[in-house]
């Protein structure tokens, strides 16, 4: 069992929370997950590891809630015990070497490049991140940004806080200014993340991507989390979730994530929890 | 005067048609009377061939004559002096290649059902004695085991059974490996049979920690170094799937066999009120001949499939899996699509599965294995209409341990390397089961596993003087 020791409601729908799981907060790198289960009777699901207190023991976790396992969590309480929390699962995302680096967000996937622009920041590498969100209400974790990198930038879709537009514009705006980075890690939408690796492909910018597949296990014993990737299948879980943006099937991915949608808008009204339609 | 019958008592079981509509156990063991009738088969040959025949040698002369005297908890002593987990192996070894393939009542007839008798020992004694097991004093010496299948869990037994201080770290959130994830329900109770030997092993004081994905969150250096153990065994079985190679693999409705199979047992989509999806559907196509593949086509008609094939590319002579697992899945509707070979799996405009699409085979000259080589009859390709397709084309062991415990070799089809003592080519490293062999059995998974714990047990003591 694994207490949960500090929840905070960073926006209508994300929530961020802090776990204690000491010998994960020992080893995590940044890039990796872990997998939760409410309880008993939950489905096993994956979330990127946002921050580690080694000292405390503690992960932290960003998550929107999306359907029924992040609306369960969600409805958790400091105090309260998951079931089960394992990892640190999948590969570190490798920033060794970078000296100018752009960190890219989409909505919650800033929650997940989070991690990756405070490990390049405190190895002596510039930083720029372009936070993207739809709207102003749903902006997330700009304090917590400011101190990890050289310059943010807000984009929203709708102009309603920061820049208005896509975190593409804007990513080919600083390109174009003259910003020569030597590394773009873009985490978020699967179309965004498509997006910008088609923006910096004819530069050969380095470009990771942190795919987000349909797991069971997250140690490569059942495959379901399989991509594409430059033509091969690769396990999400245990070859990634990192890969080069310019090399992944993007369209698969999207299609393979559908699967089970019937199933899941059937599941996410019934709250096990509460015991009542959500 | 033995009981000379040529046929094995027969085993009550649910109607094809009925058990193939739920998942509860197909076979419902023997009573009282059927044990010890079936007992007074057996010859109690004095060279007993049948122990020979069985990887962990059962002393199956000396329990059968208890059960025909009718002392089943005697009987049970002597089966459990040798075999930590008799409830499982009575269901799921492959007697006929083991011990009832050596027993000589099967030369004239069918042998003697020493499965059978041996599940009903054990069920007959967890029925009728809750006696906990005694925990033995403690020797002070701190073994890791990774893994909490047969094999880990054999190793953990024979060491605590002599006191040592045993911890299983298990990656999985339940112990009991392929035990839990694979082997369906319907043979292999969960609850009622395999939590309850495991709760056994907590008795002796084996500590079990799951969620620990070993080589991610604990390396083998750092139990050595930091935590203290002073030998590791390593059961981590063989559980990377195969796929074809084939192009539409990534279309949605296919699954390796493991994913559908711990989607089912593990996670419990089957039952109402669990959160793990899976896909319903009506037809559906399982490629490969072995004990997990009858496993997923058996889970695919109880999951409410109305045809589901086996599609494997030799004839009914070379199908590996257990003679009794394909009678039951033919008693049960599975159809059979035998000297058939999938070349490609075929999409609708969704990207869903709609067909898969086969060539016919015929059987030319014996390969490597002794088994005749099956090759494509050229232009006999046609389309089997299906909305899933589930690949149990094999499996192969799980690079994490090895690719970060320095020292630690493997072959190149990533079996670690361990030699008749089970030690590896990493001094204090042990390695037993499926991890070591390939994909194997349950009991040969077991036998290494106790191998590994002698081992153990030498080296530490070895070392203390
Ligand atoms: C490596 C990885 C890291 C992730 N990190 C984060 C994170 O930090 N924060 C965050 O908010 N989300 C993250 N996600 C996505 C998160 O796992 C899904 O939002 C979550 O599984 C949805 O489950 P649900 O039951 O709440 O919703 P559902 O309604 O069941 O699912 C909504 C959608 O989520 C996806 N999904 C469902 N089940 C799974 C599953 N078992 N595994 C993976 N995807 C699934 C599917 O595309 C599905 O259509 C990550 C995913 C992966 C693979
Ligand atoms: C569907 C199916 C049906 C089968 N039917 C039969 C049958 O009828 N009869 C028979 O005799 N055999 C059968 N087998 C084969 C048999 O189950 C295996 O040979 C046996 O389970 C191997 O035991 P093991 O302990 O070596 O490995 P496993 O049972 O695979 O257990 C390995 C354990 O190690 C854990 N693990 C792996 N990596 C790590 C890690 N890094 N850290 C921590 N833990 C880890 C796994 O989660 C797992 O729990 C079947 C197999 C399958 C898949
Ligand atoms: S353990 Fe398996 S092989 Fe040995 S006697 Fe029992 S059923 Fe037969
Ligand atoms: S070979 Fe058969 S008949 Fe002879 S002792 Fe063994 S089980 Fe009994
Ligand atoms: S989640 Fe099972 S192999 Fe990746
Ligand atoms: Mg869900």
């Amino acid at each position: 069992m694994f207490q949960i020791v500090k929840k905070e409601q960073l926006n209508s729908a994300v929530t961020r929370m802090e776990v204690e799981a000491p010998f994960i907060a020992k080893k995590a790198k940044a890039g990796q997950f872990i997998i939760f289960r409410i309880d008993s009777h939950g489905e096993r699901v994956p979330l990127t590891i946002a921050d580690t207190d080694a000292q405390r023991g503690t992960v932290t976790i960003i998550f929107q809630a999306v359907g029924r396992s992040t609306k369960m969590l969600a409805q958790m309480n400091e105090g309260d015990f998951l079931a089960d929390f394992v990892g640190p699962l999948g590969k570190a995302t490798e920033l060794e070497g970078y000296k100018r680096a752009c960190v890219i967000g989409g909505g919650v996937g800033n929650a997940i490049a989070y991690p990756s622009a405070k490990a390049l920041y405190n190895m002596d590498c510039e930083v720029d991140v372009i936070a993207g969100f739809r709207s102003k209400d749903i902006v997330i974790l700009e304090d917590d940004f400011k101190k990890v990198c050289n310059h943010l930038y807000i984009t929203t879709d709708d102009g309603t806080y920061g820049e208005k537009g896509f975190v593409t514009n804007k990513l080919q705006e600083l390109i174009d200014a003259g910003n020569q980075y030597d590394l773009v890690i873009a985490i978020g939408p699967i179309p965004m993340m498509k997006f910008v690796s088609k923006v910096t492909e004819p530069y050969g910018i380095k470009t990771l991507v942190s795919l987000n597949p349909i797991m069971i296990d997250g140690t490569g014993m059942c495959g379901g989390c399989r991509v594409s990737v430059g033509g091969e299948i690769k396990f999400a879980c245990v070859d990634g979730p990192d890969f080069d943006g310019h090399l992944v099937d993007y369209d698969e991915l999207m299609k393979r994530n559908t699967f089970y949608k019937e199933q899941e808008r059937h599941d996410a009204e019934h709250c096990r929890l509460l015991n009542q339609t959500v | 005067m033995p009981n000379m019958a040529p046929k094995k008592v027969p085993m009550p079981e649910q109607e094809p048609d009925v058990r193939n509509h739920n998942f509860e156990e197909v076979a419902q063991g023997y009573t009282e009377k059927m044990a010890v009738e079936e007992a007074t088969r057996c010859l109690n040959c004095k060279n007993k061939p049948c122990v020979s025949g069985c990887p962990v040698n059962v002393r199956i002369p000396e329990f059968i004559a208890k059960v025909a005297e009718g002392n089943f908890a005697e009987a049970y002593k002597i089966v459990t002096s040798t075999n930590a987990l008799p409830a499982i192996c009575g269901r799921v070894c492959p007697q006929e290649n083991q011990c009832e393939g050596k027993c000589v009542r099967g030369i004239k007839g069918e042998p003697v059902a020493i499965g059978r008798l041996e599940r009903f020992v054990a069920d007959w004694y967890m029925a009728n004695c809750t006696e906990k097991a005694k925990r033995p004093q403690s020797n002070g010496h701190k073994v890791a085991i990774i893994g909490a299948g047969p094999a880990g869990l054999s190793c953990a037994g024979s060491l605590a059974q002599k006191g040592f201080e045993v911890t299983i770290f298990e990656a999985f959130h339940t112990a009991g490996g392929v035990l839990v994830y694979g082997i369906p329900e319907f043979r292999l109770p969960k609850e009622k049979v395999v939590a309850k030997e495991i709760e056994k092993l907590k008795e002796l004081g084996v500590n079990i920690m799951t969620d620990m994905v070993m080589g991610k969150v604990l390396s083998i250096d750092e139990l050595f170094d930091e935590m203290g153990f002073e030998a590791v065994f390593v059961g981590t079985g063989a559980g990377l799937p195969n796929f074809m190679k084939i192009p539409g693999e990534d279309l949605l409705g296919v699954y390796s066999a493991n994913e559908y199979l711990t989607r089912i047992n593990l996670m419990k989509a089957y039952q109402e009120g669990y959160d793990t999806p899976i896909s319903h559907c009506d037809d559906i196509a399982v490629v490969g001949g072995g004990n997990v593949a009858m496993d997923a086509a058996r889970c695919a008609k109880r999951m409410g499939a109305k045809n589901v094939y086996i599609v494997y590319r030799r004839s009914m002579d070379e199908l590996p899996a257990r003679a009794e697992e394909v009678h039951h899945a033919m008693e049960e509707g599975i159809e059979f699509r035998l000297l058939t070979n999938p070349v490609q799996i075929l999409g609708d405009e969704n990207g869903v599965v709609r067909a898969i699409e086969c060539v016919k085979m015929e059987l030319g000259e014996p390969d490597a294995s002794g088994r005749r080589r099956p090759v494509p009859v050229e232009g006999s390709n046609f389309e089997i209409p299906v909305e899933s397709v589930i690949m149990s084309i094999g499996t192969s062991p799980n690079p994490l341990i090895r690719s970060t415990t320095p020292g630690l070799e493997a072959n190149r089809h990533g079996c670690l390397v361990a030699d008749d003592h089970a030690a590896t080519t990493r001094e204090g490293v042990f390695a037993g089961g499926d991890a070591v062999t390939g994909a194997a059995t349950v009991i040969l998974a077991m036998g290494a596993g106790k191998t590994a714990a002698e081992s153990i047990e030498q080296y530490i003591l070895s070392k203390q003087n």
